[in-house]
């Protein structure tokens, strides 16, 4: 890390520093939850029904675009809780300025929105309540395996799942028909089907992808690679166990041989790009469908969801994004914070309104509901895509853990791994320095890092 | 606009040499400098939808730039206007603030001896250089100690501060205000305060003119300050709203608003535009004050 703080990014890794420092000194390593906090639930469920019933104020932190209308809801049902809505704007931000009121040890939201991979850097230094606490994990049976696995760490329940992001082949049927291309089912599949079209069409490609680590670990979870292993604060990184290799063998003949767009995701020329059948497939989230109909408007009627390619054959999946909701620590009334979240994120009024902003649920029940399952939007030219989906969901590999430190981790994925994009070269190259500044970076803040 | 402004000066100058390699280098200057607000005057005319479908320098599509004004300041209850609000309290009072004791400060350092004055100067000098982003950190972790996180407060107090400011009008005190006037308007009776609100601030116009738009555009355009400091949309400056709008549109169920977020900008700069324009004559003056013993 630089001396200097000036840009964002180094601000944040260099927040990140003192407050997983700083998280670690006073975790001390014991079993004790959370720090420093007043009214505490008494351990079981009849304390938030109570909490409920007796009211208050809550502060919650989401950028999710259905939270408006939820928190309306909520309020509606509970009248005499006061719930108030913070959207930071972006992932990003939220982060800077939980960890920012976390280490103040004031203005720290009562609930707030995390992203999965975002998890263990907060309940690793106890930021968020467990809520087990409060009899959640009865919950189990109610949420598909991916979400549940994230939320649980080191025996402790850190949040109840938002939505889900079960990987999936979103692919432009267009242009597939026009050079009479085939649909992919393997990986191999895949890298002919990219020389194919880019050789029909120097303008197309098969997808766009510069380098972007939630898509990267993404791709390494679905060929079972598990990089990293975490626990207490014991770490082991090894950025070329037999997955992540397995990754790279495919994805380094198309970086090296040139058949990957270099746009940005989320850029306007990725928006054109979606639209204009100059990339091929996407291959992301189940929560995309929503942001093809919002904002790739020229693309309606061309695009299909398939399912991930595999390795062998074998349906294998991973999931790429999604959120839960955690109750911090530092709450002042993590009874009713716990309350809050059970409404928010496992009841179903509020599940329903989440669903239809375009939000894919985490909830087994509603992947399973044939209102969801019939579902024939004609963007995806009448194809019934949760289908597709929720099947995707079923097949996720379990045991995945990101870094305790994966935000700063990703923040330093372009020096390295970014790298490798830009000159086209093997990514195992990149990966390898990856490697280099994550165990460096880990040992600095008082982990034991180790590679095997 | 702008754009007229080198034929100005050329007209201005008496002896009319012209270099071509100049002028062609003056003339790229300055398409790179106003392409991007061509694009941004171009883009704002754009629905949403064509933004994504079109070329970024051309127009296309319905003419919606007045839908595009309307929907900015109509989208979420009006909150655009509150940001509005906000960041003309945070100039005002912020970087009028800082002009105030800036000129204050660099007026009493500039024509007063006094123990320590070595000090503070070398003090200032060192605040000068470094990055309001290094202190962002602490400067959080004091106000939520004093508990003025998320209060408009904890923007205006660190905008209130502006080492730079203090230094042009020390420099151009020192040259701006003869000594002499001063000690003749000693002679005569006038106090020190008198002598500094009727004699020195008219020489001193340009110079704090000057100041002042260094402080007026440094808080219009502050973003990562407010971005750290405060949580609730209600106090957001423009510049942190605008981005919060343009992050909607990625990720999960995003809702992107990309047209209202290019008319929003294109409003945004428009009174730094106009403020420029307004002040020209005094900040070209207070810019090369000094370089010239008149």
């Amino acid at each position: 890390m630089s001396r200097y703080v000036t840009t964002r990014r180094g601000f944040l890794a260099g927040l990140g520093a003192v407050a997983v420092g700083a998280g670690l000194a006073a975790c001390g390593g014991s079993g004790s939850s959370s720090t420093g906090s007043s009214a505490k639930a008494t351990g079981n469920a009849d304390a938030v029904d109570a909490a409920l019933k007796k009211g208050g104020t809550l502060t919650y932190w989401s950028w999710t675009p259905s939270g408006k209308d939820q928190v309306a809801a909520f309020m509606k049902k509970y009248p005499n809780v006061t719930v108030k809505l913070v959207n930071p704007g972006t992932a990003a931000t939220t982060y800077t300025k939980l960890q920012n009121a976390i280490t103040a040890k004031s203005g720290v939201p009562d609930v707030c929105q995390i992203e999965y991979y975002a998890l263990s850097q907060f309940a690793l230094p106890g930021a968020l309540y467990d809520l087990n606490q409060v009899g959640f994990d009865s919950f189990k049976s109610d949420y598909s395996t991916g979400p549940w696995g994230s939320v649980n760490q080191n025996n402790k329940l850190i949040g109840l799942p938002q939505d889900s992001g079960p990987m999936a082949m979103f692919y432009n049927k267009e242009v597939f028909d026009k050079h009479k291309l085939t649909v992919p089912k393997t990986w191999d599949e895949y890298v002919e089907v990219a020389k194919k079209l880019h050789a029909a069409d120097p303008k197309a490609f098969i997808t766009s992808d510069s380098g972007d680590a939630g898509f990267t670990t993404s791709m390494i979870w679905q060929a079972g690679g598990k990089p990293f292993k975490a626990s207490g604060t014991d770490v082991t990184i090894n950025l070329a166990d037999e997955g992540t290799k397995k990754w790279t063998a495919v994805w380094n003949k198309l970086v090296e041989g040139k058949l990957l767009s270099p746009i940005t995701g989320w850029s306007d020329e990725w928006f054109q790009g979606l639209g204009n059948g100059t990339l091929a497939t996407l291959l992301t989230g189940a929560w995309m469908p929503g942001n093809f109909i919002a904002s790739v408007a020229a693309g309606k009627g061309k695009w299909r969801v398939a399912p991930m390619p595999t390795y062998d054959g074998t349906a294998v999946n991973s999931e790429n994004g999604g959120s839960a909701q955690a109750v911090m620590a530092q709450s002042q009334n993590t009874a009713l914070a716990a309350g809050f979240l059970r409404w928010l994120n496992h009841e179903q009024a509020s599940i329903d309104i989440f669903m239809k902003s375009g939000g894919f649920p985490s909830t087994t029940k509603d992947l399973a509901s044939s209102a969801f399952l019939n579902d024939a939007p004609a963007y995806f030219g009448g194809q019934k895509i949760n289908e597709v989906l929720a099947a995707g969901a079923k097949n996720v590999v379990s045991g995945w853990q990101y870094l305790p430190y994966q935000v700063y981790g990703n923040s330093v994925y372009a020096d390295t791994v970014g790298q490798s994009y830009a000159k086209n070269t093997s990514l195992d190259t990149g990966l390898a320095n990856w490697q280099k500044a994550l165990v460096e970076y880990g040992n600095k803040q008082g982990f034991t890092v180790k590679t095997s | 606009m702008s754009a007229s402004q080198p034929t100005r000066h050329l007209a201005r100058d008496p002896r009319q040499r012209r270099s071509v390699v100049l002028t062609v280098a003056m003339v790229i200057f300055t398409v790179y400098s106003l392409m991007p607000l061509l694009w941004l005057i171009i883009n704002a005319t754009k629905t949403q939808g064509s933004l994504f479908s079109s070329f970024g320098l051309w127009f296309s599509g319905d003419f919606s730039l007045w839908s595009n004004i309307v929907g900015t300041f109509t989208y979420d209850n009006g909150i655009f206007l509150h940001w509005l609000f906000n960041t003309l309290l945070y100039v005002v009072v912020g970087a009028g603030g800082a002009t105030i004791l800036a000129t204050l400060g660099g007026y009493g350092l500039a024509k007063y001896n006094f123990p320590g004055r070595r000090g503070v100067f070398a003090v200032v000098l060192g605040a000068v250089a470094v990055p309001g982003a290094a202190v962002a950190v602490p400067t959080f972790l004091m106000f939520s100690k004093l508990g003025l996180t998320n209060t408009p407060w904890a923007v205006i107090l660190p905008s209130l501060i502006s080492p730079f400011g203090l230094y042009l009008v020390w420099t151009f005190a020192t040259d701006a205000v003869p000594i002499e006037m001063l000690e003749a308007a000693r002679l005569d009776g006038a106090g020190e305060f008198r002598t500094f609100f009727t004699i020195s601030l008219k020489l001193l116009g340009p110079g704090i003119v000057t100041v002042a738009l260094f402080a007026i555009v440094a808080t219009w355009n502050n973003y990562f300050l407010p971005l750290i400091m405060i949580n609730d949309p209600k106090w957001y400056p423009l510049t942190v709203g605008l981005s919060q709008w343009t992050a909607q549109a990625t990720g999960a169920a995003a809702q992107p608003i990309y047209n209202l977020v290019i008319a929003g900008a294109l409003i945004t700069i428009l009174p730094i535009v106009i403020i420029f324009l307004l002040l020209q004559r005094y900040w070209q003056s207070g810019l090369s004050a000094g370089s010239v013993k008149g």
